[in-house]
């Protein structure tokens, strides 16, 4: 294992080569650009023994990937904002049908108006497609993810996004340590589906269903949805047994001991927020940070074992959820805390949106203020 | 390269009792594309009449392996298919000798909604032979205009009949200037055939349309499929072309028609049973209708013999 | 560890889409004695439901759409009401 000090999308970029992927399509869009580029590259050099397709649209990388998918390679991709959007048709075919896909997703705000820069609503608006969704607050864990995605993805039949910050992360220099390769090769063997769309196995994929053989499918998918959660805290304890390396397993929990106020967010603000639950622990007041790891699958009953009886939870979203007056992982905890009989108290802020800055006193001064609107 | 039908596989690739409407022309071609292909190939579909003949889950009609694709998909879908092929064989995963990647698409997920991946997937030359079964309408979703719809073909959208031209998609092909293009017709099964099997002996990117007269969507007699697709061709209404890498060849009997060696049928014969054009026969202005019609068959015939002496 | 195929999967099958010889209203029938086994109405029918051996027809699923018997060149293949006289 060696140390090395580069940006979230060359970690991300190097996680892939590492993963030895068989395919690669990609379509340019900032902040994602880089991954593409640096896979590009390490395609071209032979570095990676791997074919990249240089696609017009994200439509067509997720077209591209599916169907590379659906003959057994083990592909990739990464995107950003617009292009997740664009690909939305397409996310939802490659999780009802099953596919194996990872893809890294730069979180980036959504037009209009236009910006650069990082929220969650690209990727949250994705939430009912079926797919798997981590996010990752440091370019260690980014790299890490991509194995931890692949062997969930190829265990379960099921397509995992990796979500990281745009320019946050993805355009940060931090260090992080590269495993050794006979030790992801370990953890990731080579994928060996037990179907291919070939002619050696047959069969006509995706046609007309019935309503009574549909249901199944689509129930199926959701069940084992639910499995996952449990699939990647096992795994994830596999990976750390062989490397060390540790971020959680469907969230990371920060200053546990005595928590009453627990501050929940994902991505990199959940970072800072440490920052904010180390201000308010020294005001005296017990605050626990709850950082998020694993969107979809939503982790409602890690959540709620996490929380003391009348523990009161603040939600900082970076996107909103319209038309609830709230950010989306408010409208989760909610539903997902409902049956709770004590009096657990939960309300939420919506703030960072389009990359504003989250420094760790500001979002102390954010929790105080939900403080009082639970008082 | 000669072939007689005798010759062709008695190797069905389309079974019989799918859900395609009787006298289905798609069906009819899908047929001996797979005799010209062989079984070692994968198909891909997008929306259309071709996906609704399948039959529903767990039964097809397809005995080749078949991937039900999004609508506008399939240049990229096909594009990322048989480069992942290539990938899993050079890496001895998959072992022997490649499949033949194709898409079966109608005009709708070829001139339309399909377009862009399309064109995108020929300029990147991927490796798979893009077949387009044109029945110049949505046929699937109960006939509406497409892209391929010829000027004053009455639709479910044109009720009126369409006030614009075609597009020429084929060209475009031929512009792209990728290694195979074709255009074919069911009257023609020998041409159509030859054109397959060289299409499948090529690397690269291929692109075959074939015309494909559909009764319900054009309102003729179920049993004229065949002949309505003759009757294109003879009236030059249809052209049967191939091109490879931008040069251009006329095949006969267009070529004939083309440099006069055999009259054009008028196009009259080739509309006259059709439902989809009863308006213009019945109107006061036939004659004028139809010698706009006359003027559109010389002008394809004229521009695609003139860009045949180009290169 | 062997897992259920998960995929949305159909295999080949006849009749996929149902006993499609119900649909027919006029049925072809060959006169053998005029045929020349030319093979047009093997290639041309859109179901294959003729054989190439011996133009026998499987009515089972042939749907009627007549054209073998429009493209036969000895006129051997004529189409005949369903449901008798």
């Amino acid at each position: 294992m060696k140390k090395i000090l580069d940006t979230g999308n060359a970690a991300c970029a190097l996680a892939v080569k590492a993963a030895k992927v068989d395919m690669v399509a990609a379509y340019p869009i900032t902040p994602q650009t880089s991954v593409a580029e640096k896979l590009a590259a390490y395609i071209g050099s032979g570095e990676l023994q791997a074919k990249y397709l240089p696609v017009e649209s994200e439509h067509s990388v997720m077209s591209a990937v599916a169907a590379a998918a659906a003959v057994g390679a083990r592909v990739f991709t990464a995107t950003s904002s617009q292009g997740l959007l664009y690909m939305h048709e397409i996310l939802h075919y490659a999780a009802g049908g099953r596919l194996s896909i990872v893809m890294a997703n730069v979180n980036r705000a959504v037009c209009a108006p236009w910006c650069l820069y990082v929220d969650h609503q690209d990727g949250v608006s994705q939430r009912d497609t079926g797919w798997i969704q981590l996010y990752a607050a440091s370019n260690q864990e980014i790299y890490d993810s991509i194995f931890l995605a692949y062997k969930v993805a190829e265990a379960i039949n099921i397509p995992v996004m990796v979500n990281y910050d745009g320019f946050l992360l993805s355009h940060s220099m931090m260090p992080f340590e590269i495993v050794d390769q006979e030790i992801i090769d370990e953890f990731l063997p080579v994928f060996q589906p037990d179907w291919r769309l070939h002619p050696d196995w047959g069969g006509t994929f995706g046609n007309v269903t019935p309503s009574d053989e549909y249901a199944p499918f689509r129930n199926r998918l959701a069940d084992d949805m639910i499995k996952a959660g449990e699939l990647i805290k096992n795994y994830a304890r596999e990976y750390k047994e062989l490397t060390g390396h540790w971020h959680g397993d469907l969230f990371d929990v920060y200053r546990p001991e005595g928590g009453e106020y627990f501050l929940l967010s994902m991505g990199s603000m959940a970072a800072e927020m440490e920052l904010a639950v180390d201000i308010l622990r020294k005001e005296g007041i017990p605050a626990t940070g709850l950082r998020l790891r694993v969107f979809r699958p939503f982790p409602g009953a890690e959540l709620s074992r996490l929380l003391p009886p009348d523990a009161k939870l603040l939600v900082f979203d970076r996107n909103h959820a319209f038309g609830t007056g709230g950010g989306v992982l408010l409208s989760e905890a909610k539903s997902v805390l409902f049956d709770r009989k004590d009096q657990v108290k939960i309300t939420g802020q919506v703030m960072g949106l389009g990359g504003e800055d989250l420094p760790g006193d500001y979002l102390a001064q954010k929790a105080r203020e939900m403080m009082e609107v639970l008082k | 390269m000669s072939v007689k039908i005798k010759d062709f596989s008695d190797v069905e690739y389309v079974l019989p009792g799918s859900a395609a409407c009787a006298g289905c022309p798609s069906t009819i071609a899908l047929r001996i594309v797979g005799k010209a292909l062989g079984e070692n190939a994968i198909m891909l579909m997008t929306p259309s009449c071709a996906v609704a003949s399948i039959g529903l889950l767990p039964k097809s009609c397809y005995s080749l392996p078949t991937l039900n694709i999004c609508f506008a998909s399939a240049g990229a879908s096909a594009g990322g298919l048989s480069l992942a092929l290539d990938a899993l064989y050079e890496k001895g995963r998959l072992k022997g000798e490649k499949p033949t990647v194709f898409n079966w698409v109608g005009d709708g997920g070829t001139y339309d909604i399909g377009l862009q991946g399309i064109s995108a997937a020929a300029e990147r030359n991927d490796d798979f032979i893009h077949f387009c079964y044109n029945n110049e309408a949505y046929s699937n979703t109960g006939v509406q205009r497409s892209g391929a719809t010829p000027l004053h073909a009455i639709t479910t959208t044109t009720p009126l009949g369409k006030e614009v031209h075609r597009k020429n998609v084929p060209l475009l092909m031929l512009e792209h200037r990728i290694p195979y293009v074709a255009t074919a017709s069911l009257a023609y099964p020998m041409d159509l055939y030859r054109k397959v099997a060289k299409a499948k002996s090529i690397k690269g990117f291929k692109y075959i349309e074939i015309h494909a007269p559909c009764y319900p969507g054009w309102k003729f007699a179920s049993s004229d499929t065949v002949k309505m697709s003759r009757l294109a061709v003879k009236s030059g209404a249809w052209l049967l072309w191939e091109g490879e890498y931008g040069r251009l060849t006329l095949n006969n009997p267009t070529s004939l028609l083309a440099k006069g060696k055999m009259e054009l049928l008028p196009v009259e014969e080739y509309i006259k049973s059709q439902g989809r054009y009863a308006h213009l026969m019945k109107s006061p202005d036939k004659k004028s209708y139809l010698a706009e019609l006359e003027e559109e068959v010389k002008r394809g015939l004229k521009f695609m013999a003139g860009r045949a002496e180009l290169i | 560890m062997s897992k259920p195929v998960v995929y949305p999967l159909s295999q080949p099958a006849n009749g996929a889409g149902g006993p499609t010889g119900t649909w027919r209203t006029e049925r072809p029938v060959l006169s053998p004695e005029k045929c020349t086994g030319c093979l047009l109405c093997w290639i041309y029918c859109p179901e294959g439901v003729i054989s190439k051996k011996d133009r026998s027809i499987n009515y089972d699923f042939c749907k009627g759409c007549g054209i073998c018997a429009v493209e036969c060149p000895k006129k051997a293949i004529t189409m005949v009401k369903e449901g008798g006289q």
